[in-house]
C-alpha cells in the first residue's frame, strides 16, 4: 500500500493544456474517486499516475518515491481499463498469469495467486474459457483480477463500469467496494458517474478543465458544494438554481427571487447584487416551508419510492421537487412549494460558495 | 425460387460484370486449355488427343520441368518470407512512429505500383548488371561485387530482393491489422512489464494471425505466378544455366516460343494443382495458429 503526492503537475498537448498545476495528495489505503464531465482531464490524469502518460511538469510520487521517470510497469501498481483490456487470444487463467510471467515471479507462486484471485472473484468455473466466451461483468471480474494478482500498491481505475447495463453496474459496485474493504489497498477511481463517486469513495475529486474544482467527501460535496458546478454535478436529481436579487440592509441582507416573496437572511459577505441560491429537490416541500411560492405542475415522473414534480412558478422558472411517493398529483394542479432557509446554498455571481452568518425569519 | 431472385436480385445486379466477363471471357479458355492439355496442339494442325502423355513427359522425361519446379519452389520459399518480413516491419514502422503521415505510406506503397511493371525489372537488370550501380556502390567501400544476374549462383537473389522490395500491399494489410489491434491491450501489458519482444511474440503476432494467414496465402499465389520480372531479367530465357527459369516462364516458352501449346496447357494445370495445394495447406493448418476474435464456438 502507498499514498500518492502530485505537486503541480500539468500535462500539455502543444498549446492544449488538459491537465493545469494540479495538487493532490492521496492517503495511503484511500479510495479516491476522479470525477468530472467528458473531456476533464480525469482520465489523463489517472494515465499519468499509472506512466501511460508524461507529466509536463510537476512531480507524481508514489510511497514517498518520485516516479515521474520510471516505466509504468515499476511503479508497482495496476491498471483496470474501460475495455477491460483483456487479450483475445488467452483464456482467462493465462489473462491472469501473464502479466506475473514478466515479473519472475516462480510458477507456484503464479498459481496460488491466480487461483486466490478467481477465488475472490467466483470466476474460478471461468478460468479455461476466452474472453470470448464470457458475459460484460465476467470480463469486468477477470479485469479485476488481472489487477489483483499483481498485488500491487496501488489500483487504478478508469472508468471500469461505464460498458456494463445498469444492473449489473450496481452489482459491481458493490463488489468494487467490498474488494476495496477486504483489501484495503489505495485506489484511484475514475469515473464520470457521480452515482459510482458518491456510493464508493472515501473522497471525491471533481475536475473541470484540468482544475480541482472540490476536493472533499461524498457528504461534503453534498452538503456544502464549494462552487456552482460542484453543486450542479454532484446529486441526483439534479439540484435547483434559481437567479436572486441580494440587497444590502442594516445587518442583514433581502433576497428576491422571481415569482416567490422576498426574504431576509444574515447579512451575506458579499457587495454582489446577482446572485444564484440553490436547493436541492428533496428539500423542496410541497405547502409548506420558510418561504413558500405559488406554482403549476408541469410533470409527474412515478418512481415509486418517491415522486419528481416539475413545477413552473409565475415567474417561469422551472422547478424540481421530489417527494415521498405516496401523493397523488397531476399535470397542471397548482401547488404551493417551499423551502426551508437552512436549506439553501448561496453563490455569488462568479459561482463561488458564500455562506450568511446566520438566517433569520421571513420577512414579507 | 421467385423469392429468392428478389431478395439477392441486387447481388447479381453487382456480380454480373463479373459473372459476364467470367463466362464469357474466362470459363472458355479455361476449359479449352483442360481440353489441350490431353492434346499435341502446336496452334497451326489441329490438336490431337494423347491422353495422359503431356502429364507423364513431365514428371518423367523432362529434366526442365523439374528445374524450374525447383526454381519457383526457391524462389517462393525465399521470397515470399521476405516479402513479409519486411511488409511487417515496415508496418510496423509506420503504425508506431509516423501513424499521422499518410503521405510515408504512398510512398512506401509506391515500389509495389511499379515494381509489377515491366521499366522496373529493366532498372533492375541495369542496377544488378556487372557494372552497375550496386557494384558501384560496393566499390566504393572497397568490395568487388559479383555479376548478380549473369552469374546462376546469385541471379535468383536479385529476384527475391526485388519481390522484398515490392512489400508495399502486404504491408499496408499489416497497418490496417496492426491499427486493428486495441491499444489498451498493449498498455495493460506495459503495465504488467511485459517486455517489447514479447509484446510482440505474444500480443501483435497471435492477433494479427488472421492478417499474415490472409498475406500468407495472398503472396504465396503471387509469387507462384511471379513471371514478368523474372522473363525480362533473364531475356525470357531464364538464363543464366536456368537458373531464372520461373514455372511461369517456361510454360509461356513452351506456348509461345515452341508453340507446344498442350503441353503449356498440361504445365498451367499442374501449376494450378500446386497452388490449390499450399493453399489447402495453408487453410488446414491455420486453424491450429489462427486466432479469429469473432469465432463461433
Amino acid at each position: 500500500m502507498a499514498g500518492l503526492m502530485l505537486r503541480n503537475v500539468s500535462k500539455r498537448y502543444g498549446a492544449l493544456s488538459i491537465i493545469q498545476g494540479l495538487n493532490l495528495d492521496i492517503h495511503d489505503g484511500e479510495f479516491l474517486v476522479l470525477v468530472g464531465p467528458s473531456g476533464c482531464g480525469k482520465s489523463t490524469l489517472l494515465r499519468m499516475i499509472a506512466g501511460l502518460e508524461d507529466i509536463s511538469e510537476g512531480t507524481i510520487s508514489i510511497g514517498g518515491k518520485i516516479v515521474n521517470d520510471l516505466p509504468a510497469s515499476k511503479r508497482e501498481l495496476s491498471m483496470v481499463f474501460q475495455s477491460y483490456a483483456l487479450y483475445p487470444h488467452m483464456s482467462v487463467r493465462k489473462n491472469l498469469a501473464f502479466g506475473l510471467q514478466n515479473f519472475k515471479v516462480s510458477r507456484t507462486e503464479v498459481v496460488r495467486r491466480v487461483a486466490e484471485a478467481a477465488r475472490i472473484l467466483q470466476i474460478e468455473q471461468l478460468m479455461d474459457r476466452k474472453p470470448r466466451q464470457l458475459s460484460g461483468g465476467q470480463k469486468q471480474r477477470v479485469a479485476i483480477g488481472r489487477a489483483i494478482v499483481r498485488e500491487p500498491q496501488l489500483f487504478l481505475f478508469d472508468e471500469p463500469l461505464s460498458n456494463l447495463d445498469a444492473e449489473l453496474r450496481v452489482q459491481m459496485r458493490a463488489e468494487l467496494a467490498s474488494l476495496y474493504a477486504r483489501l484495503g489497498t489505495t485506489m484511484i477511481y475514475v469515473t464520470h458517474d457521480q452515482v459510482e463517486a458518491m456510493t464508493m469513495a472515501s473522497r471525491i475529486v471533481v475536475l473541470r478543465g484540468g482544475k480541482i474544482e472540490q476536493l472533499g467527501t461524498p457528504q461534503e460535496l453534498y452538503t456544502r458544494p464549494q462552487n456552482l458546478f460542484v453543486a450542479g454535478f454532484i446529486g441526483s436529481p439534479k439540484i435547483n438554481m434559481l437567479q436572486a436579487k441580494a440587497t444590502r440592509d442594516t445587518g442583514r441582507t433581502v433576497v428576491s427571487v422571481a415569482g416567490m416573496p422576498d426574504f431576509a437572511i444574515a447579512e451575506l459577505p458579499t457587495d454582489d447584487q446577482a446572485l444564484t441560491l440553490c436547493v436541492r429537490p428533496s428539500s423542496l416541500r410541497v405547502g409548506n416551508g420558510d418561504v413558500t411560492g405559488e406554482g403549476t405542475i408541469r410533470l409527474v415522473e412515478y418512481l415509486g419510492s418517491e415522486t419528481l414534480l416539475h413545477i413552473t412558478l409565475s415567474s417561469g422558472q422551472v422547478l424540481l421537487a421530489s417527494d415521498n411517493g405516496r401523493t397523488l398529483y397531476r399535470m397542471g394542479d397548482p401547488v404551493t412549494i417551499g423551502f426551508d432557509l437552512s436549506d439553501l446554498h448561496y453563490f455569488d455571481s462568479a459561482g463561488n460558495r458564500i455562506e450568511p452568518i446566520q438566517n433569520e425569519s421571513q420577512a414579507q | 425460387m421467385k423469392r429468392f431472385f428478389a431478395r439477392n436480385a441486387p447481388a447479381y445486379v453487382f456480380l454480373l460484370p463479373w459473372l459476364i466477363g467470367f463466362f464469357l471471357l474466362a470459363l472458355g479458355p479455361i476449359l479449352a486449355s483442360l481440353y489441350l492439355s490431353f492434346t499435341r496442339y502446336d496452334m497451326v494442325s489441329a490438336p490431337r488427343w494423347i491422353g495422359w502423355g503431356n502429364y507423364e513427359y513431365m514428371f518423367t522425361r523432362d529434366r526442365r520441368f523439374w528445374k524450374a519446379l525447383e526454381v519457383t519452389f526457391t524462389y517462393v520459399a525465399l521470397a515470399v518470407p521476405a516479402r513479409l518480413i519486411m511488409a511487417l516491419g515496415v508496418a510496423m514502422l509506420l503504425d508506431k512512429g509516423l501513424r499521422t503521415i499518410g503521405l510515408y505510406r504512398a510512398i512506401f506503397y509506391l515500389p509495389s505500383l511499379l515494381g509489377a511493371s515491366i521499366a522496373i525489372a529493366i532498372l533492375w537488370r541495369q542496377l544488378f548488371a556487372a557494372d552497375g550501380v550496386v557494384n558501384q556502390v560496393l566499390a566504393m567501400v572497397g568490395i568487388q561485387g559479383a555479376s548478380w544476374i549473369t552469374d546462376p549462383d546469385t541471379s535468383l537473389y536479385t529476384l527475391v530482393v526485388l519481390a522484398m522490395w515490392q512489400f508495399g500491399s502486404p504491408m499496408l494489410i499489416f497497418l490496417a491489422g496492426l491499427r486493428g489491434i486495441p491499444r489498451d491491450l498493449y498498455e495493460a501489458a506495459e503495465i504488467d512489464g511485459t517486455p517489447g519482444w514479447r509484446q510482440f511474440t505474444r500480443i501483435t503476432l497471435p492477433l494479427l494471425a488472421p492478417v499474415i494467414f490472409f498475406n500468407l496465402v495472398l503472396q504465396t499465389i503471387e509469387a507462384f505466378k511471379t513471371f514478368s520480372s523474372a522473363f525480362i531479367i533473364s531475356n525470357g530465357t531464364g538464363a543464366p544455366s536456368d537458373s531464372l527459369l520461373f514455372y511461369t516462364v517456361y510454360l509461356f516458352n513452351e506456348a509461345f516460343k515452341f508453340f507446344r501449346m498442350g503441353y503449356a496447357s498440361a504445365l498451367a494445370w499442374f501449376l494450378l494443382v500446386i497452388i490449390a495445394a499450399f493453399t489447402a495447406i495453408a487453410f488446414f493448418t491455420s486453424k491450429y495458429w489462427v486466432h479469429y476474435e469473432n469465432e463461433r464456438d
